[in-house]
């Protein structure tokens, strides 16, 4: 076994790292106060290869493996994670989805203008009443002959308005359940495709959310990804290696508000000495660091059986599950060290704590991956 | 145009510093490496005039053994285009000038660029030794480097003004700050490429060092701040008087 880092991980993970510090941490309060989007530094992520990490070199990607992504993904996320969604989104159900189960055609035109830093996609599958249970899709695509006429509304959807292609999920024949449902890349300015206003959030504010409404839209044949029916598949197979992607941004959110909790320990006094030297506060970042090691161990280990294209099924909600819960953990901590001031916007540690919440919930519950992991064992 | 760059492996600027043998060495136990960072920021302003005028190749040039190889392949990922280790261990800076004087004969180069100084012993010799060997200008710590056909104007910061110098080629300059406005972060397919470019490992030439280290010692710990009530202004001038003897 061996623990090591190669070179161009540690490179990787010092350029996202000098990245974050030079050019996501300057606006970072003012962006996530008043929800504006990180579009230079978007585009700047996209010159320096972040948005196509682990495609294939030949569609424009940086041909990486998962660690270099996680990698990423972590550094990125303990400064931004509202720019780190962006990112997420795009690398892990867009490209990956296309990548791995879109024709040749559909790589060249999608693709590699994704990969390649030249458009940004979404992931079209939550809606109105279909969350957590995906299978029951309302979005109807229905079969024409030539081409699918889709009708429906999709919530939640990140990178909602800075997209030029999206991956909608649509039902072409309900009556066959989820083996009916189908995936389909619809491009941003098809007739009867509107983008709803941006949900006003609690946390990743910079990110805008929103839902999309698709009415009589007209989506081409060779738009649809795989065979006939199979959409929820693919779909289910996309969000298994999302969610390594998104336990390394809790991952981030966590560490970020670790490091700013140790500095505050080191530098505030009370009581004739520094925080830190308490024991109050000391064994609280003891747990706090030992939540994110577990973590990291956890996230390289899913990441590792990726790129080994082994199972990483369970993994990978193992991984998410853990980090997401210690993000949330970490943060409220790492707020109730910094006392008041943890408090305020100025001290970066709320703003983590709103962004960590947000990690429970999306591409599956906590929940959702405890019924992921359960099954796992409970399998015959 | 072909640049030679000279950028010396340096211990990271958060790493803690110790000595063994007496003193008389670095210690190099559990210490991260880097591009020493004025060797970076002129790199970056190289790629900057590179995607200005074109045609520029840029080799990055290091002296040390098989351990660097990670530090030059950074500049490689940076954007540089290919490399050449000169194998031995630095023993001082004339002695790796003089490598990389030799480097610059062997090559048909059109100038050399590096840093002002390395980080770790903070020199700022190598440059001008450079020039001394090659006998050509040297212009050290220039604060801004622009190229016009076979000209260089590179303006220094000297006291209470700039200097603008006009060189023409060859000629050696080391960059300090302000050369570039932050080191550039390479990009993730610079990253994958740099392995697949060329780093040309060469046996070094017999120079002998002129200096030799004796002894190292560690700055005397700056002592805790002493607060002084606001009210109390002859305790701050007794102390100034008594403790610190400055007045």
């Amino acid at each position: 076994m061996d623990f090591n880092l190669s070179e161009e991980h540690l490179m990787i993970q010092k350029a996202a790292r000098d990245f974050a510090r030079t050019e996501l941490l300057p606006g970072v309060i003012e962006r996530d106060d008043n929800a504006i989007k990180p579009i230079e530094q978007i585009k700047r992520m996209q010159e320096l290869g972040f948005m196509g990490m682990m495609v294939d070199p030949k569609y424009g990607g940086g041909g990486m493996d998962t660690i270099s992504y996680v990698l990423a993904m972590e550094e990125i996320s303990k400064v931004d994670s509202s720019a780190s969604v962006m990112m997420s989104v795009n690398n892990s159900l867009v490209c990956w989805g296309l990548e791995n189960y879109g024709t040749e055609a559909q790589k060249q035109k999608y693709l590699v203008p994704l990969a390649s830093g030249k458009a940004i996609g979404a992931f079209a599958l939550s809606e109105p009443e279909a969350g957590s249970d995906a299978t029951k899709q309302h979005t109807i695509a229905k079969d024409m002959g030539d081409h699918y006429v889709v009708n429906g509304i999709k919530n939640w959807i990140t990178n909602g308005s800075d997209s030029q292609y999206y991956i909608v999920i649509a039902h072409t024949h309900p009556e066959k359940g989820h083996k009916g449902i189908n995936a389909f890349i619809i491009e941003k300015d098809t007739p009867g495709f509107t983008v709803g206003p941006h949900e006003n959030k609690m946390g990743m504010r910079g990110s805008h959310t929103h839902a999309l409404m698709f009415q009589d839209c007209k989506v081409p044949k060779e738009n649809r990804i795989g065979d006939d029916g199979f959409g929820f598949k693919f779909a289910m197979n996309t969000l298994n290696g999302g969610r390594i992607g998104i336990a390394a941004q809790a991952l981030g959110i966590g560490q970020g508000a670790l490091d700013l909790a140790i500095q505050y320990s080191k530098e505030r006094k009370a009581f004739g000495k520094e925080i830190g030297h308490h024991q109050a506060i000391a064994f609280k970042l003891a747990d706090m660091h030992t939540e994110m090691e577990a973590a990291r161990l956890l996230i390289h280990k899913a990441a590792w059986l990726k790129d080994q294209h082994k199972d990483y099924g369970m993994a990978g909600a193992i991984a998410k599950y853990h980090a997401a819960e210690a993000a949330m953990h970490v943060t409220t901590e790492a707020v109730q060290i910094h006392g008041g001031y943890g408090y305020v916007k100025e001290y970066h540690v709320e703003r983590l704590m709103r962004d960590a919440k947000l990690t429970q919930i999306y591409e599956g519950t906590s929940e959702i991956q405890q019924i992921v992991i359960s099954r796992g064992l409970l399998r015959d | 145009m072909k640049v030679l760059l000279a950028v010396s492996h340096v211990p990271d600027t958060t790493s803690k510093i110790r000595f063994v043998n007496k003193d008389s060495e670095f210690d190099k136990t559990d210490i991260q490496y880097i591009i020493s960072p004025f060797d970076e920021l002129a790199l970056t302003r190289l790629l900057q005039i590179k995607e200005q005028i074109g045609g520029m190749h840029i080799t990055a040039v290091t002296v040390g053994g098989a351990d660097v190889d990670p530090t030059i392949r950074k500049a490689l990922a940076i954007g540089a285009d290919d490399a050449v280790r000169v194998d031995a261990e630095p023993t001082d800076a004339l002695f790796v000038a003089r490598q990389i004087a030799e480097v610059f004969k062997n090559g048909e180069f059109d100038f050399v660029m590096t840093g002002k100084e390395s980080i770790d012993f903070t020199g700022n010799q190598v440059g001008e030794m450079v020039a001394e060997f090659l006998n050509i200008p040297s212009v050290a710590s220039a604060a801004s480097l622009e190229l016009n056909g076979n000209i260089a104007t590179i303006i220094r910061e000297i006291d209470g003004g700039k200097e603008v110098i006009e060189t023409p080629m060859p000629f050696v300059t080391s960059g300090q700050k302000g050369i570039a406005k932050e080191p550039r972060i390479p990009n993730m397919r610079g990253i994958m490429m740099a392995r697949k470019k060329p780093l040309n490992v060469v046996p070094a030439v017999e120079q002998a060092a002129h200096t030799k280290v004796v002894k190292f010692t560690m700055p005397e710990s700056r002592g805790a701040c002493k607060m002084i009530d606001a009210d109390n202004p002859a305790e701050l001038i007794r102390l100034l008087h008594e403790e610190a003897k400055v007045l």
